[in-house]
Parts: C-alpha cells; sequence; structure tokens
C-alpha cells in the first residue's frame, strides 16, 4: 500500500511537469475559468431579459402611447414602430420577439365600455422568452390602461394582497446562476478531455508500454492521471469561484463552500475516471476527439445547467437522476445557493461516487487489452 | 562520378557561413561547403552533429537562419527561387517511414507524392510501375504501408522520393534500422536508378561508415563543423587511413579520439542455476495475423543472447511476451523458471527493458527522466540520485542532462534510454534494437556497458539487433523472419553452417532462401485485378481529375491530392467515421428530446394558518392548475423553509391565520408566496404561475367579495411559427447548429497538429504544394463527411422526429455547407496554433461550446444580447445559421431571406482559412 502510494506520488509529478509543459493547453485552461465564466456570466439572461419588441399601433392615441411607454427595461428592450410588413420580416428574421397590435379605435371602444382587444405576436421559438414575456406584457398593458383610466390596478382590486419572496436569489439575478453552472460545465469537459487525452498521448508516444514493464501497476497510472489533472482542474474552479464568482461578480454563496469543495473533488473523480474510460473505447487521438463531444454536449445539455431538469419529460428524469453531471449540478444548487446541508445531498453524492466507480473499473479492466490493440 | 573537381561540373551545393541554432542549442556552426553535382555524397559523422539539420537546410524544409545556402543554383534564402527549385529535390527524413502514410497502400502513397508534384494519370501509372519492379515492391501495390517491414517502409518512402524523377535527392540515414539483406537491396536499388539517370544529384547521411565508402564524394561533420569534404579515395590518401572508420578518428580533435573497436570479450561461462528466460513454442496471432509462430529458445543466466530479422519480423512481439506486456496466445514463457504473468510485480523488478520507438517523456528533462524510473524502481531518493549522477556519467548525457529529450538526436536518445533501462540493476535486459540510429562510437559504449554487464554482473541480455558487428558479439543469436525462427546458435556456427565468408553473407543466404519460398507463395493472391466497382470509380475519378486540372492548371490537382489522400485515410478509419456521424445524431436525439421551458408539476407545499373553506379553495385553484403539484403540507415557517432549502418543494404558500374573515372585513390579508430562486428561470415562471392562479382565484371571489374585478381590456397572444409551444420544434433546429459546429469543427482541429507530432507534415515542406492547397485538401474531405452528417441530421429530424421543415430545403442546405465550411476552417485554425493534440481537443471544445450555446440563439435569443456577448455572438458563424436553420425550419422562410447571411457565413469560412494559412509556416524552424 505504502508503494501504490509512493509509485502515484512519483507518476503525479510527471503529470504535473506533463501539464505545465503544454503553455498553449494552460492558457486555455484559464481562459476558460476566467474569461469564459465571465463572458456567460455578463452576457447570458436565462430569464425575459431585453426581450425585442415592435409596436404596430393603429389607434395612437394617448392610451396606446402610454401602453408603449410602459414598455421598459430591462425586460425589453425600447419598442419599435413598425407597419405590418415591418413586423413580418422583423419576427421572420429573429429581429422581434413580440409584435404588440393596437387596433384603431382602442381608446374610444374602452371609453365606450366595450372590451377591445390587444393581439401580441409571440415568436414561439424563442422559448424562454415566449411564455413569461407574455404574462408580463399583459401585466404591463393592463397597468398601462388602468393608469391612463385612473382605475385601481388590477392587484388592488383583489380582496388580498400577496407577498411574493424569491428566496436565495431575491431579484433573481441570471449570472448568480449561469457564472456557477459555467464552471460547472468547465469541469465537466476538462476533466474528460485531460484525463483522456493524456492516457491517449501516453499511448501514442509509447510512454504507457514503458510504465507498464515497470513495477507500476494501470491503477497507479489511472490514479495518478485522476489526481494530478483533478487537482488542476479543481485549483481553477475553486480560484474561479471565489475570484471570478464571488469577488469579481459579487455573487454571494450561501452554502459551505467547503462542503462544495468535497463534493467537487468527488465529481471531478467520477468525470476524470470517465474520461480514461473513453480512452480505452477510442485508440486514437482523432478518435477520441469525435467521441467525446457528443458526450460532453449532451452531458451538458442534460445536467440542468442549462435548462431545468424539472422541465424534461417525465422518463428523461429518471435517466439524469443516474447521470454524475446532472447530480453534481444538483448539490451545487443546493450547497451553494439554497445552503442545503449534507443531509439533503446524500443521495446526488452517492451517484456521483458510484458512477466514478464504476468508470474506474471498466477502464482499468480494458487498460491492458488496450495495448495489444495497438498492434 | 567522374568530374574532377567542383567547379567543373555544373553548379553545385555552395553552403556559405551557415549557422544554425535551435534555443542555445548550435547544430550547424558556421559551415561554409562545396559539392559537386552529378555524384553522390555521403555526409558522416556521429549523432548530434548537424547532419540532419544541414541536409533539411540544403532541402529547403528548414528555415535560413544565416548565411547562404544555393542548391542547383538556386538560392534557398529566397521564397521564390527555393518555390521553383522544390519540384527539383526529393528528401526522405530520417525514421523509418516516418514520411508514409501507415493506412494508405504502397500504391497510394507513392501516387500521393507523384500527384503533388502534378504528374498527369498516365505518367504516374507508368513511373510507379517501373519504381516498383525496380524496388521488388510490384507483388505487395495493395498492402498498408504501416504493416510493411522496415526494410520495405524504406523502400517505398525511396520510390515516394524518386517518383517526379527529382535531380537532388536527399536521404537522411534511410538505411537505420533496416536488416542487412534489405540494406543490400536499397543500396543496389539507388546505384541501378543512378546509372538510369546519372545527372542525378545524391546525399546521404548516415552513421554506417561500411556505407560511406560507396559514395564518390565524402563530407564529415562534427559539432556543428565540417571535418572534412573531398573525394572519398582523397580522403583515404589525405589521412593516411585505409577505412573510413579509421579517417574519421583521425580527423577527430585529439580529446575525441577514442579506440572505436578493439575491446575483448571474455568468454562466457555459464554461472549455473536456472536458465533466465525460457520460451517453448511461443505464438502471438492479432486477429488473423499470426506475428510470432512456434518460437522456442533457451538463454542461461549471464548469456548475451542476440536477435536478429527485419523489422515487423515478430521479435518485438516476442520481446512484449516476455515483459509481461503482451498475453501469450498459446505456448510458455518462463523467468527464472516461473511462469510470467502479467501483474507480477516481482518479476518485473529484475527485467530492465527498452523498447524500439522512444518511449520516456519529452516533457521531462534527461535527468527527470532517469529519475523517475529510478524511484519507480523503488530506489529510494537519496540513492536514486546517485545513480543518476553515475548514470550520466557513464552513458556520457551529462552535458544534455537537463534538456527535454525531444530536443537530442535520435542516438543520444536511445542511449538515454538503455541508461533507462540499465537504472534498476536489473538481472535481465530486453533491448529492443537499442543502438538503432546510434553512431559506432556509442554503440562501442554501449557494447562495453553491455559486456561488462553480462560477465561481471551475470546479467542476462536479450537483445535485437541490425548490426552485424553487434551480432557477432553476442554468444548465441537467433534469426527471425515472418514470425519464425530460421536458426540459433553462436555467430561462428551460423557462418560455419552456411559456408559463409562472414555473418552477413550467412544472414542473406538464411533470408534469401525464406524470402523465395515466401514471395512465390504470397505473390499470387497479392496481385487480384480491381474489382468492376473499383475500375469504375477510378475511371471517374480520372476524368474528373483532368477536368479539375483544365480548369485551375497546377493548384487544383495539387489540392485535390491532399484532399484525395486525407479521404482514404478517413474512410479506412472506419470507428472515426462512425463517430463522425453517429455522434451528431445521438445528440441530436437526445437534446431535441429531452430539453424543454415548458415548466410544469412545480412541486408547492402550503402552511395554512387559516383553515377555512375560503382558504381551501385558494389551495385548490393551485391544485387544480397543472403548473403545480401539491406536497405534503407543513405547519410552521421553519419547516416551510426546511422544505425550501433542501429542494423538496420549489414554492410554498403560507396562509395567515384570520384569512377568511379579513378579507371579509376588507382588510386585504397577505398571502405570504415562498419561491426558490437557486434556478432564476424557474423562479421567474412560478412567480408568474403563482400570479395567473391568484388572479384566477381572485375573478372566482368577485362573485362573492364585495368589491368586483374589472378588466378593461382584452390581451390576445398568438404564438407564431409553433403554435402548439412544443420545446421540440424550437429546439432541433438549433441543436443540429450545435451538432454542426462542435463536431465538424472536431473532426479537423486535430489535422495539422497530428501531423506535426507524427512527422508526415514534412511532405508539405519537401513539395512544391503550398499551405493553402495543404489547407483546402484537408478540409474538403471533412467538409464533404460534415455535410453528409447534415443530410442526415435534417432527415432524422424530419422523419423520425416529425419535426416540419416549413421551409426552403435549398436555402437550409446552402446554409448548412457553408456553415459547415465555416466550421471546418474554425477546426483547422485552431489547429495551426495550438502545441499539442490535447490542447486542440481541449480548445476546439471549450471556442465552440461556449458561444454555441450561450450567445448563438440555441437557448436565449440572440436579439436579446448586448455589449461584449453581442460581438461574441456575431463573430461566431453559429448565430448567423441558426436564423437560417430557425428559419426554414419553423418560418417557413426561402432563398430570398438569407444572402446577406450566407455572405457573412462565406465571409467566415474564408478568414478561418485565411488566417490558418497565415499561421502554418511552410518550413521547419
Amino acid at each position: 500500500m505504502m508503494r501504490w502510494l509512493v509509485n502515484v506520488g512519483l507518476l503525479c509529478g510527471k503529470e504535473l511537469r506533463s501539464l505545465v509543459h503544454d503553455r498553449v493547453l494552460l492558457g486555455l485552461i484559464v481562459f476558460a475559468f476566467s474569461a469564459g465564466v465571465l463572458l456567460v456570466a455578463s452576457g447570458v439572461k436565462v430569464e425575459v431579459s431585453n426581450a425585442t419588441i415592435a409596436f404596430m399601433d393603429e389607434d395612437n392615441t394617448t392610451l396606446s402611447r402610454r401602453m408603449r411607454d410602459a414598455v421598459l427595461p430591462p425586460y425589453f428592450k425600447p419598442p419599435v414602430m413598425v407597419d405590418r410588413a415591418e413586423a413580418l420580416r422583423g419576427m421572420d428574421e429573429g429581429d422581434y420577439i413580440f409584435v404588440v397590435d393596437i387596433p384603431p379605435r382602442f381608446e374610444a371602444d374602452i371609453l365606450a365600455g366595450r372590451t377591445p382587444a390587444v393581439q401580441i405576436r409571440v415568436d414561439a421559438t424563442a422559448m424562454t422568452q415566449a411564455g413569461l414575456g407574455t404574462a408580463y406584457l399583459n401585466e404591463i398593458m393592463l397597468g398601462a390602461v388602468s393608469d391612463v383610466l385612473h382605475t385601481p390596478a388590477l392587484a388592488q382590486q383583489v380582496p388580498f394582497s400577496v407577498q411574493s419572496r424569491i428566496r436565495f436569489n431575491p431579484n433573481n439575478e441570471s449570472k448568480w446562476f449561469t457564472s456557477v453552472m459555467q464552471i460547472v460545465t468547465n469541469i465537466t469537459i476538462l476533466s474528460i478531455v485531460l484525463v483522456g487525452a493524456a492516457v491517449i498521448r501516453e499511448r501514442e508516444h509509447g510512454t504507457l508500454e514503458h510504465l507498464l514493464v515497470m513495477p507500476v501497476t494501470a491503477s497507479e497510472i489511472a490514479i495518478a492521471k485522476i489526481v494530478t489533472n483533478g487537482l488542476v482542474i479543481f485549483v481553477g474552479a475553486m480560484l474561479s469561484l471565489w475570484l471570478v464568482v464571488h469577488v469579481w461578480l459579487g455573487v454571494p454563496l450561501a452554502g459551505s463552500v467547503t462542503l462544495f469543495a468535497a463534493c467537487a473533488l468527488l465529481y471531478l473523480f467520477s468525470a476524470t475516471a470517465l474520461g480514461i474510460m473513453l480512452a480505452t473505447v477510442a485508440p486514437t487521438m482523432p478518435q477520441f476527439g469525435l467521441l467525446v463531444v457528443p458526450v460532453y454536449a449532451v452531458a451538458y445539455l442534460l445536467s440542468g445547467a442549462a435548462t431545468p431538469v424539472e422541465s424534461m419529460p417525465a422518463a428523461m428524469q429518471v435517466v439524469v437522476r443516474f447521470l454524475p453531471t446532472t447530480q453534481f449540478v444538483n448539490l451545487s444548487q443546493a450547497i451553494l445557493y439554497r445552503g442545503a446541508g449534507l443531509d439533503a445531498i446524500m443521495l446526488p453524492l452517492l451517484t456521483v461516487s458510484l458512477t466514478g466507480i464504476v468508470f474506474l473499473m471498466c477502464a482499468l479492466a480494458r487498460f491492458r487489452s488496450m495495448l495489444a490493440r495497438q498492434e | 562520378m567522374n568530374a574532377d573537381t567542383p567547379h567543373d561540373s555544373p553548379p553545385g551545393i555552395t553552403i556559405t557561413g551557415v549557422t544554425h541554432r535551435y534555443g542555445a542549442v548550435t547544430a550547424v556552426n558556421d559551415v561554409t561547403l562545396s559539392l559537386p553535382a552529378g555524384t553522390t555524397i555521403g555526409l558522416v559523422g556521429p549523432d548530434g552533429v548537424g547532419k540532419s539539420t544541414l541536409l533539411g537546410l540544403i532541402a529547403g524544409v528548414r528555415r535560413l537562419q544565416s548565411g547562404k545556402v544555393m542548391v542547383l543554383g538556386a538560392d534557398m534564402g529566397s521564397r521564390r527561387a527555393r518555390e521553383a527549385f522544390l519540384p527539383r529535390v526529393a528528401f526522405m527524413p530520417q525514421g523509418l517511414g516516418r514520411n508514409l502514410y501507415p493506412t494508405l497502400s504502397v500504391w497510394e502513397n507513392i501516387d500521393f507524392f507523384a500527384r503533388l508534384f502534378g504528374m498527369d494519370a498516365r505518367a504516374r501509372d507508368a513511373r510507379i510501375h517501373r519504381l516498383l519492379d525496380a524496388t521488388g515492391l510490384a507483388p505487395f501495390p495493395d498492402r498498408a504501408a504501416g504493416h510493411l517491414s522496415g526494410g520495405m517502409k524504406q523502400k517505398v518512402s525511396l520510390c515516394c522520393a524518386l517518383v517526379h524523377d527529382p535531380d537532388l535527392l536527399i536521404l537522411d540515414e534511410p538505411t537505420t534500422g533496416v536488416d542487412p539483406l534489405s540494406r543490400q537491396q536499397f543500396w543496389t536499388l539507388v546505384d541501378q536508378l543512378r546509372r538510369e539517370r546519372p545527372s542525378m544529384t545524391v546525399i546521404v547521411s548516415t552513421a554506417y561508415m561500411e556505407e560511406a565508402e560507396r559514395f564518390s564524394w565524402l563530407v564529415a561533420m562534427d559539432d556543428g563543423k565540417v571535418l572534412i569534404s573531398d573525394r572519398t579515395h582523397r580522403v583515404l590518401e589525405r589521412t593516411n587511413t585505409t577505412s573510413l572508420e579509421a579517417a574519421y578518428i583521425s580527423l577527430l580533435p585529439e580529446g575525441k579520439r577514442q579506440q572505436a573497436s578493439g575491446f575483448v570479450i571474455p568468454p562466457y561461462a555459464n554461472p549455473g542455476g536456472p536458465p533466465a528466460i525460457e520460451a517453448e513454442h511461443l505464438t502471438r496471432r492479432f486477429g488473423s495475423f499470426t506475428a510470432v509462430s512456434d518460437v522456442s529458445f533457451t538463454i542461461s543466466r549471464g548469456e548475451i543472447f542476440g536477435f536478429l530479422g527485419s523489422n515487423g519480423c515478430g521479435k518485438s512481439t516476442t520481446m512484449k511476451m516476455l515483459t509481461g506486456l503482451l498475453d501469450v496466445t498459446s505456448g510458455t514463457a518462463r523467468l527464472f523458471g516461473e511462469q510470467i504473468t502479467a501483474g507480477d510485480m516481482k518479476t518485473r523488478m529484475r527485467i530492465g527493458y527498452m523498447s524500439q520507438a522512444f518511449s520516456l517523456y519529452e516533457e521531462l528533462t534527461v535527468r527527470q527522466n532517469l529519475m523517475l524510473q529510478a524511484r519507480l524502481y523503488r530506489i529510494p531518493a537519496a540513492q536514486a540520485a546517485q545513480r543518476v549522477e553515475q548514470a550520466l556519467d557513464s552513458f556520457e548525457l551529462r552535458n544534455c542532462a537537463d534538456v527535454s529529450p525531444a530536443a537530442l538526436p535520435l542516438g543520444i536518445r536511445q542511449r538515454l534510454q538503455l541508461a533507462a533501462a540499465c537504472i534498476n540493476n536489473p538481472e535481465i535486459l530486453i533491448l529492443d534494437e537499442p543502438t538503432s540510429g546510434v553512431d559506432p562510437a556509442a554503440r562501442d559504449m554501449f557494447w562495453r556497458h553491455l559486456i561488462r554487464l553480462s560477465r561481471t554482473d551475470h546479467v542476462t541480455i536479450f537483445v535485437s539487433t541490425h548490426f552485424m558487428n553487434e551480432a557477432a558479439r553476442c554468444d548465441r543469436i537467433s534469426l527471425m523472419h515472418r514470425g519464425h525462427v530460421l536458426a540459433v546458435g553462436t555467430p561462428a556456427e551460423l557462418v560455419k553452417r552456411r559456408a559463409a565468408p562472414d555473418l552477413e553473407a550467412a544472414f542473406i543466404a538464411y533470408l534469401e532462401d525464406a524470402e523465395g519460398a515466401m514471395d512465390t507463395a504470397q505473390a499470387a493472391p497479392a496481385a487480384k485485378p480491381a474489382s468492376r466497382g473499383r475500375a469504375w470509380w477510378q475511371d471517374m475519378a480520372t476524368r474528373w481529375e483532368m477536368r479539375l486540372g483544365r480548369l485551375g492548371g497546377a493548384w487544383l490537382p495539387r489540392a485535390w491530392a491532399f484532399a484525395r489522400r486525407e479521404a482514404v485515410e478517413l474512410l479506412r478509419d472506419r470507428l472515426r467515421l462512425m463517430f463522425a456521424l453517429v455522434g451528431p445524431l445521438i445528440l441530436l436525439v437526445v437534446a431535441a428530446s429531452s430539453i424543454s421551458f415548458d415548466v410544469e408539476g412545480v412541486g408547492f407545499t402550503v402552511s395554512d394558518h387559516d383553515r377555512t373553506t375560503i382558504s381551501r379553495e385558494l389551495i385548490d385553484s393551485f391544485r387544480g392548475s397543472a403548473y403545480f403539484h401539491e406536497l405534503p403540507p407543513v405547519t410552521d415557517a421553519d419547516a416551510l423553509d426546511r422544505t425550501i432549502r433542501n429542494g423538496r418543494a420549489q414554492m410554498a404558500l403560507d396562509i395567515p391565520a384570520g384569512f377568511a374573515r379579513d378579507m371579509e372585513a376588507g382588510r386585504r390579508p397577505e398571502v405570504g408566496v415562498i419561491i426558490d430562486g437557486a434556478v432564476p428561470f424557474l423562479a421567474a415562471n412560478v412567480r408568474a404561475y403563482v400570479t395567473g392562479v391568484l388572479a384566477g382565484y381572485a375573478a372566482t371571489l368577485g362573485r362573492e367579495m364585495p368589491q368586483g374585478v374589472t378588466v378593461p381590456i382584452n390581451v390576445e397572444p398568438r404564438f407564431a411559427y409553433n403554435q402548439e409551444f412544443r420545446s421540440i420544434y424550437a429546439m432541433t433546429p438549433g441543436v443540429i447548429m450545435l451538432a454542426l459546429i462542435l463536431i465538424p469543427s472536431m473532426l479537423t482541429a486535430l489535422g495539422v497538429v497530428r501531423e506535426k507530432e507524427v512527422g508526415s507534415i514534412v511532405n508539405l515542406y519537401a513539395s512544391p504544394a503550398s499551405v493553402g492547397q495543404y489547407l483546402m485538401g484537408k478540409q474538403a474531405p471533412y467538409a464533404a463527411l460534415a455535410t453528409i452528417s447534415y443530410a442526415m441530421l435534417v432527415i432524422v429530424a424530419v422523419v423520425v422526429m416529425g419535426v416540419p421543415l416549413k421551409g426552403s430545403l435549398l436555402a437550409l442546405s446552402i446554409g448548412g455547407v457553408l456553415f459547415v465550411l465555416s466550421a471546418t476552417g474554425l477546426g483547422l485554425l485552431i489547429s495551426t496554433f495550438v502545441g499539442s493534440q490535447v490542447a486542440a481537443i481541449f480548445g476546439t471544445s471549450i471556442i465552440c461550446l461556449i458561444p454555441a450555446v450561450n450567445f448563438s440563439g440555441l437557448l436565449y435569443p440572440a436579439s436579446t444580447l448586448t455589449g461584449l456577448s453581442r460581438i461574441v455572438g456575431l463573430g461566431f458563424p453559429a448565430a448567423w445559421y441558426q436564423i437560417i436553420s430557425l428559419g426554414c425550419f419553423t418560418k417557413g422562410l426561402g432563398l430570398g431571406s438569407f444572402w446577406r447571411i450566407y455572405l457573412a457565413l462565406g465571409g467566415f469560412a474564408s478568414v478561418y482559412m485565411l488566417a490558418a494559412r497565415l499561421l502554418l509556416k511552410k518550413q521547419e524552424a
């Protein structure tokens, strides 16, 4: 056992030197954890924000102008006035998500006590904006009309009041979510690619074979790769979480960072083991490159970092429960935002660990046969 | 060959004041040299004296740093002159078949070179036939280059070099690592070809002094300097020696002269004990191919046992079985009387192994490599450091101790490998061609070590070699050929058995016998006629090529040569093809069918302190909504908070005591709503739903309560393009975009950097083809494959997933092709600036994934982006293609809407290729 640890230590030193040797790669890692996270956090708005909107105002009265003026940032961009043809073109080319159509005699109809209709054309392919944006517009339109008519707003007419609080992220800011999720995505891609490619590189250069002639076991080689690359990624991720997310972007970290770090280490183990397993499946680097793309892309899209797991079809929700990435996203959200404790994340933690062990077992079982095949 | 002085002959090669450095190391130091044309020139000297660098400069594959090189009247410092001259030169780099493509057949390899040099179909055919006949490769035109023996690889390499009938042939150590028979055949071939074309100048570098004697001019180098350059016979006269070996040594500066040979080998005495290595009927098969067949031998302790045979004859496989690296198919192998098992650490401790290819770490320095090796052999740190220092001295590695092995010449790297193999004082040394590519002096040093280890320390040495003088030093030798052992015995016995003058002759006799028997057996099936389908295909291809030729002069055929080669390699790599085509489909099916923004069944819990019919009605209105799903109620605020914190519920209602009473009294009681904000998108939706449900509830109240609710207008949403509001319709076009940026870019991302790592990039450097042609050729097959992938994605989306294509297929496809061109161009661009394949994979992943997912309209409409993210989005082709994909699939748009976008995509493709063109240099540093 002592020997095993010493060998792993020695091989770790070697791995670290190899990694540091590749300057372009190091630069890319730094980029991913700094600029990559910043870019996504500051650029992506997961809820309605800056939505593009156009007005077809066929009434052109004080009321219709007030309705237009009520559409405000940050939910919406300033409305653009259009005619029918331009509205169609703009929606076709994705320039406008919403087009509000105020019919002629709109104000007159209201004053006459009729209930005229405002039509909102919505580009339903913009799934993140369409539903919510429509609800917001509904509120805004009603509010503007009540305002002009000096009738009490809808909320005031209701015989009770609503005190709604959004916990953990009171202003519902996207960057709190996207910044951390980008770190998780970086961890996933880096773990799979770095470790897997390191194995293939050693095989293509014959160094793996050389190691296996020495009194070194496959498990020592694999664990050394997992530990070294895992640690480098871990340091990158934690620095990114602290400096970029917490200090620079000012996102409060509600829960225990230590607990998150521990979970991240477990996830790194699982993802790097997956990388090694994939490397034993793909014999050459170009094949490996093609194999990992769908793996990390699917893992990312199903993780809940891109779209909520709760929205997936029921069957899929069951399947993704067994994916380590999804579980890691789940527990990151629990720890970092909700401040959940160990008791609340036992199940995801168990999934992450178990999948890691399964991946590593498969990888080790294939290690030697992979050498024989390269002939 | 008969010219008297360089001045009489046509302009040859003049090198004036050339110095070449790699970082701090000076490889060529102020060399001035004049060589005649139309002769054979031998360039000799030990490893690392600058031979390869000098040849690279003459061939124009290395960038000239200082000085002037004139080759056959062309100034290699001038780009124009060099480009005009390149078609007249042929360069064969060091290393067995390093410039060949292993999955291509013999014919295809040569054909590729012929195309690069712009030969038409008829000329190619005739020339390749002649070369194959001359080299004896005619029976194997369809064999993959990777499956050839080392000697055959070198012959194919030579054919490739000679295919365009060059005026200058440069061969960098062509016979290193080649068996004696093949070596002899190789030189006969060169002589023969030179007789056909006496005007051809041939420059050969070699570490075999005896080979140098066949060249009419000799250049000896040491330490970056030229020692002598003269006619071979004059060299002997001037140094007053009879052999070049002696001549070379006498030319060395005083301090470096060491007696090359002449060491004595004490006779072998068996120290007793069980034999060190026993092999009985060893057999190893790879699929249907038998690499080693029924091999048996016994090696006693302390014996030096030599293994001879051509490359690919099964020597390495046998050695790997003895080290436990490969499993034995049948038969037994024993070390020290114990059967070899895969995980046996005790046996491994007693073995030192050196593989044929360099297998130490290029990222570590020489010293770090040795240290790692020593520590892994369980030598304590302090002692290990001492051993490493000793090894640095005894293997003369001290002056490169802190250099990466990548910067060292082949010979010194081999020396390092031997030092590493010996560092644990093993009892058995298994050395797979340890001296191939090593200069004579260093080889003798090796052997002095081996003899000391064997005779003094009783180390058993199992060594494979191509050098006859080394074979003669072994106690016993075994000759292997195509998996079989032809003969075993002491060197003297074998010579006697064949009644040959020396060992080399004896071996050649053995090999010729075996070869004759094999050839007759194998020639027949190899020469099978091409199938009809293939003939038709070739006919079509030829016709197309002729059309291409007429269109673009010499430009297109060269790009076509690269493209064709790349395509054939791709088609042979079934696994890669499968990954490239199936990967995107999996991504499409999984992602498009599971990504959804329909928020439904949000778990909610209630803390009802009122418990009246009214409050229950309020809760009922949430129960009745499809958006919500009720969880068990909680009693107090703490439990409410815990439920949210643990993620069991996303929303909680807190109804205060006296709710119904207060409402009736018009006191407007407050309903508390707590929403989990961990996922902002969900939180926003939940808030909107809550507002909606409560408004509905209020409307039902209006009938009973004092205040009524009046709404002055109707807001009517009309969902366009996707009336059913189904995520799959909205997501599918986006996922196709994602698949078409991620995978095609990965297809080309390894193209250039891999060729740099493998070494075949030298074919670009040495050929008259331009970087632009090379990149075009690299892109075309992958762009074609990605286009097929695009078509499959669209078909699966429409037919299998039932997503209607409402717009123009033509408009979509034009966009698809342009997008695929941009993606493959981006991959190539990344490939030219990264330093390793690992960086290429990671770089491509991150550079493509971040903008494609976030800033291209896949999840969040591109029109909502502002500032930097808008610039990033617009600066990336995915956002543009997304408009086409979404427009054609969901909005029913046609060609007319996209001209601006086509232009942008075309722009991306061109800019990427142009940038790659500028970044990739046509010469080595």
